[in-house]
């Protein structure tokens, strides 16, 4: 096994490195897990001089570089809604490396951060060799294999308003553990009646989905239990999940209702 | 396989090594170095025996690259006191028989310092999550984060005595 390191001087040359097999190191911990296990030889690039780790805020617009670490989300203050998020990934460890890039190639049942951008419905900015192009998040996972060969720079997301964004990652060991669901949902109200409810699930599919079924059942509705209730039952309807070491697709789908109504029943 | 040259702060000193591409902070410090506080369990991050600070937080090292220490500061157990002297941190696993089979106990300690260092007063739920990525063996933890809060209380008191 051989494995190389580059640090890249600009994003628009790291794919064409990945073109030839070469893969972008982030915060390592999928990526040297693997080389652990003895993965064949590889060139690695690192983002380290490109200034990705950084956070920015501006009228309402939350731009995460794909740099940032989960820890870095925890520290700032003006993401607090996030902040469950980012402290329900690994232990302090994993946070001080884990980055948001990385999180969105995580497999599932990893993937929670994405599992919370995708109810935000973020843009990913990524740049393809020749120009920079954004997605809708939901592009990007229904395409992520293809994207790998290039190279995230940010992700943007309108920051939702008070009290609308609601998260809830059910493990087996307490406090952390590898998800067996993830819950986000952002939930507003326009004159007393739920208006474009989203709402992700992780670990319950390949990478993160919308529960489209669910958000319907609650649009246009006032949000009380009956309602909550029933798009309860329709929240697995898209899902399709693993049996892993953490549980049995059965067990996922039989308790991904029952979360979904503790996190937001009153 | 091909050497890179790597300068790093170690335990307060400067460091200049010779690494394998691809190889770890991990592989540097026991295999190179000999620093054998720093523990080899899973390899695959989920047992946090291998974890050191870098440049101020936790860090697993069999995840990090060491090529990737370039100009960083790394503590290990072994810089945590000077010889022959025990931290406070140490002393209360001690005294507290916090360590068994002693096998998690440097990467329980590092990663409470990186808590203690933060939060010099923390809640018993906030050492729980300080060591939520380090598994134990022997312990069944409650030693471990009692002696953690005695740590935290001993290390405060000669602050509040200058105040
Ligand atoms: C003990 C342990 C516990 C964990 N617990 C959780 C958990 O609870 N929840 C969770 O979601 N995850 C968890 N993870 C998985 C992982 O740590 C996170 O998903 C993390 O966010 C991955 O990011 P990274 O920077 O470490 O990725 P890396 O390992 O650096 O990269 C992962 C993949 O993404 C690609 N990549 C990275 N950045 C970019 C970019 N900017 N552009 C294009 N491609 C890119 C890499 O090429 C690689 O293929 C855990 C991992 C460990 C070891
Ligand atoms: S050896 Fe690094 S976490 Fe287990
Ligand atoms: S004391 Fe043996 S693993 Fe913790």
């Amino acid at each position: 096994m051989s494995v190389t390191l580059s640090a890249a001087k600009q994003a628009r040359l790291v794919p064409a490195v990945q073109a030839k097999g070469g893969r972008i190191i982030a915060g390592g911990t999928l990526i040297v897990a693997d080389l652990n296990y003895g993965a064949d030889s590889v060139a690695l690039i690192t983002l380290d001089r490109l200034g990705f780790d950084k956070i920015a805020v501006k009228g309402g617009k939350v731009t995460l570089g794909a740099m940032v670490t989960m820890a870095a989300v925890a520290r700032d203050r003006r993401l607090k809604f996030l902040h469950p998020v980012a402290n329900s990934i690994g232990g302090p460890a994993v946070r001080a490396m884990a980055t948001i890039g990385g999180n969105l190639f995580a497999p599932a049942p990893y993937g929670d951060m994405t599992a919370a951008l995708l109810t935000l419905d973020a843009e990913i900015t990524l740049h393809d060799g020749k120009a920079t192009r954004k997605l809708p998040i939901e592009t990007f996972l229904a395409q992520r294999r293809k994207l790998q060969k290039h190279c995230v720079v940010s992700i943007s997301f309108a920051a939702p308003s008070a009290g609308t964004f609601h998260y809830v990652k059910v493990v087996r060991r307490k406090p952390v553990s590898a998800s067996v669901v993830t819950i986000a949902a952002v939930i507003p109200q326009k004159a007393g009646k739920i208006k474009d409810a989203r709402i992700a699930l992780g670990a319950m599919a390949a990478n993160a989905i919308r529960a489209r079924k669910a958000e319907a059942a609650l649009e246009g509705r006032k949000l009380g239990n009956d309602i909550i209730a029933t798009a309860a039952k329709l929240i697995a309807a898209e899902a399709s999940p693993a049996d892993d070491a953490y549980a049995t697709a059965w067990y996922r789908r039989e308790i991904a209702p029952v979360h979904f109504v503790r996190l937001l029943a009153a | 396989m091909t050497k890179v040259p790597v300068e790093f702060t170690l335990n307060t000193r400067e460091q200049n090594e010779f690494v394998e591409t691809g190889s770890t902070l991990l592989s540097a410090l026991r295999d190179r170095l000999g620093l054998y506080g720093t523990k080899a369990g899973c390899h695959q991050g989920t047992c946090g025996a291998c974890t050191v600070i870098i440049d101020g937080e936790p860090h697993l090292s069999c995840l990090t690259l060491a090529e990737r220490c370039q100009g960083k500061d790394v503590t290990t157990l072994e810089g945590l006191a000077p010889a022959g002297a025990l931290h406070p941190l140490q002393q209360a696993f001690m005294d507290g028989f916090a360590a068994q089979c002693g096998f998690c106990t440097p990467g329980m300690i590092l990663a409470a310092k990186c808590l203690l260092d933060r939060n010099p007063d923390p809640t018993r739920d906030e050492v729980v999550d300080a060591i939520s990525g380090n598994i134990c063996r022997c312990t069944g933890y409650e030693p471990i984060i009692a002696a953690i809060l005695t740590a935290a209380q001993g290390m405060r008191k000669p602050a509040r005595k200058r105040a």
